[in-house]
């Protein structure tokens, strides 16, 4: 079978460049951070710090940053919450406007960012709440709750589904019910959903810049830079947002993939 | 709305009695209108008052409430609307064609000659992208592509170029490729991975070309899945304003640019509306035309 070989030979150098192409603009925007020339190319400058020496003592990055974070908690448990909520009562009741229940909470992601901005623009100044950090928080949250229901039905779905009825059958009200089996199954879930949410609303640039006024956060302050020239703090941080992003990431998928493992593990 | 609790078990349930009695839809109620009011507040009527909004008029520099097709005549009448509209669709459709021909082979490998471990590593690598500023991305490409930038000079060395790469189409394609590959991979990954391998081996068997099978075989098992990830591409790169505008060069801009550049610098919401509105009418016409021939009985 040697065609068969160098099929998979060429197929898995493909894959690589793929990679590779899908990566080249991250790792040379990390590369970039720590290169003096102002227009990096090869062969590369020196190595300095001074991009982030600019970053760390400008007062805009400071204020877009402290906004970012207020920002992408709040939206977190915002989105977590809804998300939640949604994708327990999907999982529980039958009811006749069910898909349009559903589509209300899907639909976002499928809207153009740039039509959300514009909407949420005209219809945040008609209702007397534009430009505040408030404003960016809810349209962040009407993004984002579709991933946390996402991520929490998937989690219902590998619920035992007696396990709930036992806790009644045992004198639990609902709440006690939700409180101590259902939210304890889902905590996992949870946890990824504030981190996946958190790290998208972290790097949301078309609506934030769109409405949000002076409060602007990290993406809309590198949105600005990169509209005035070519300059290399982007690069700074960028890396830093990467750096923030990931981070949330990886907790998320190490949070589900243990708790999967150790389940797993339980049931032999 | 009639509402029945969907049993949760296949042994006999009961809630307590004193629950069922007083207030019987606390609980539910709590669970299920949050979503209901908050998309309905800040989903729906945004969209809608955007709709309404193209009908507005802007007198005196003011933005006033009315019923009037002026901003709809004035934009469909003009050329330059109907140039952003035919590009900004050449472009994205032809992105979606690049991009999920491009995708397929690495999509290929890791649904079918890759082992589960290593298919779960790449997909996590993949999703990766999606939580790194896309700007700075964008920014990184638009050193990377420059004329002086690291592409041209590697070139240089073997005597080729400089090539123009900024300000072109390939430009603001390699930008919408920066978009939407990663998830477009995912997607055809996955439908591939679910395609009962069985069939494949079966024409394998029969005799069938590795060709022939994948045109004859997969791809029709694929279908679904494919359409899905060939919307979700044109969606993206219809919507997106970054790549055309710094990789792009903007000149003529695509409908997302016009929309920036009418609200960004003036009154103008009004007439950004209409524009929105018919990127939005579009985007329903192609996701339903996708649907449809997704679930389209295949003819024997």
């Amino acid at each position: 079978m040697t065609s068969d070989r160098r099929l998979q030979l060429f197929l898995f150098g493909y894959l690589l460049l793929v990679l590779a192409f899908i990566f080249a603009p991250i790792i040379f925007s990390i590369i970039f951070s720590f290169n003096s020339d102002r227009f990096p190319t090869i062969p590369l400058g020196s190595f300095t710090l001074k991009w982030y020496v600019t970053v760390w003592q400008d007062p805009d990055v400071w204020d877009a940053a402290r906004t970012s974070v207020i920002v992408s908690c709040s939206v977190a448990v915002l989105a977590t919450f809804l998300g939640f909520a949604t994708a327990y009562t999907d999982y529980r009741y039958r009811f006749r406007f069910k898909p349009v229940y559903l589509a209300l909470i899907l639909l976002p992601p499928t809207i153009p960012l740039i039509i959300m901005a514009l909407a949420m623009l005209a219809w945040f100044a008609k209702i007397g709440i534009a430009g505040q950090i408030s404003s960016i928080i809810i349209a962040h949250t009407v993004l984002t709750a579709p991933f946390a229901m996402a991520i929490i039905r998937l989690r219902l779905n590998q619920m035992d589904p007696s396990l709930e009825g036992a806790a009644w059958n045992l004198g639990a009200n609902q709440w006690r019910a939700l409180r101590q089996v259902i939210i304890p199954f889902c905590r996992p879930a949870i946890i990824s959903s504030f981190c996946l949410t958190a790290a998208v609303s972290f790097d949301e640039f078309a609506i934030a810049w769109f409405i949000s006024g002076l409060n602007k956060t990290i993406p809309v302050i590198i949105l600005e830079i990169v509209t005035g020239n070519i300059d290399p703090q982007v690069n700074a941080i960028g890396s830093f947002v990467f750096l923030t992003s990931i981070t949330l990431v990886v907790i998320a998928q190490v949070v589900l993939m243990t708790r999967q493992k150790k389940e797993k593990a339980y049931h032999g | 709305m009639s509402v029945q609790t969907n049993p949760p078990s296949p042994a006999p349930v009961t809630l307590p009695q004193s629950q069922k009695r007083d207030r019987p839809d606390l609980f539910k109620n709590t669970m299920r209108l949050p979503i209901i009011l908050w998309q309905g507040l800040f989903f729906v009527a945004p969209l809608s008052f955007l709709v309404a909004m193209s009908f507005f008029i802007v007198r005196n520099y003011r933005m006033t409430e009315a019923f009037e097709m002026k901003n709809w005549l004035k934009m469909l009448s003009r050329d330059y609307f109907w140039d952003s509209y035919l590009l900004t669709i050449g472009l994205a459709s032809l992105a979606t064609v690049v991009v999920m021909v491009v995708a397929f082979p690495a999509a290929y490998m890791l649904a079918f000659r890759l082992s589960e471990t290593a298919r779960r590593w790449i997909v996590f690598l993949l999703i990766i992208p999606f939580f790194t500023s896309y700007l700075v991305r964008i920014f990184s490409w638009y050193v990377i592509l420059a004329e002086s930038g690291v592409i041209n000079a590697m070139l240089g060395y073997i005597g080729l170029g400089p090539f123009v790469m900024l300000n072109t189409k390939f430009g603001t394609i390699v930008g919408y490729m920066t978009l939407t590959l990663p998830l477009v991979i995912i997607l055809q990954t996955f439908s591939l991975a679910n395609i009962d391998k069985s069939l494949v081996e079966a024409a394998h068997n029969l005799g069938c070309r590795p060709w022939r099978t994948i045109y004859r075989v997969v791809l029709p098992l694929a279908k679904t899945g494919f359409i899905i990830a060939a919307v979700f591409c044109f969606i993206l790169s219809f919507g997106d304003f970054v790549s055309p505008y710094y990789l792009g060069g903007s000149k003529p801009p695509t409908l997302p640019i016009l929309i920036v550049d009418t609200v960004k610098s003036g009154q103008q919401w009004p007439r950004a509306a209409v524009v929105a509105v018919v990127m939005m009418v579009t985007l329903f016409i192609v996701a339903f035309g996708g649907i449809a021939a997704a679930y389209r009985r295949r003819h024997a």
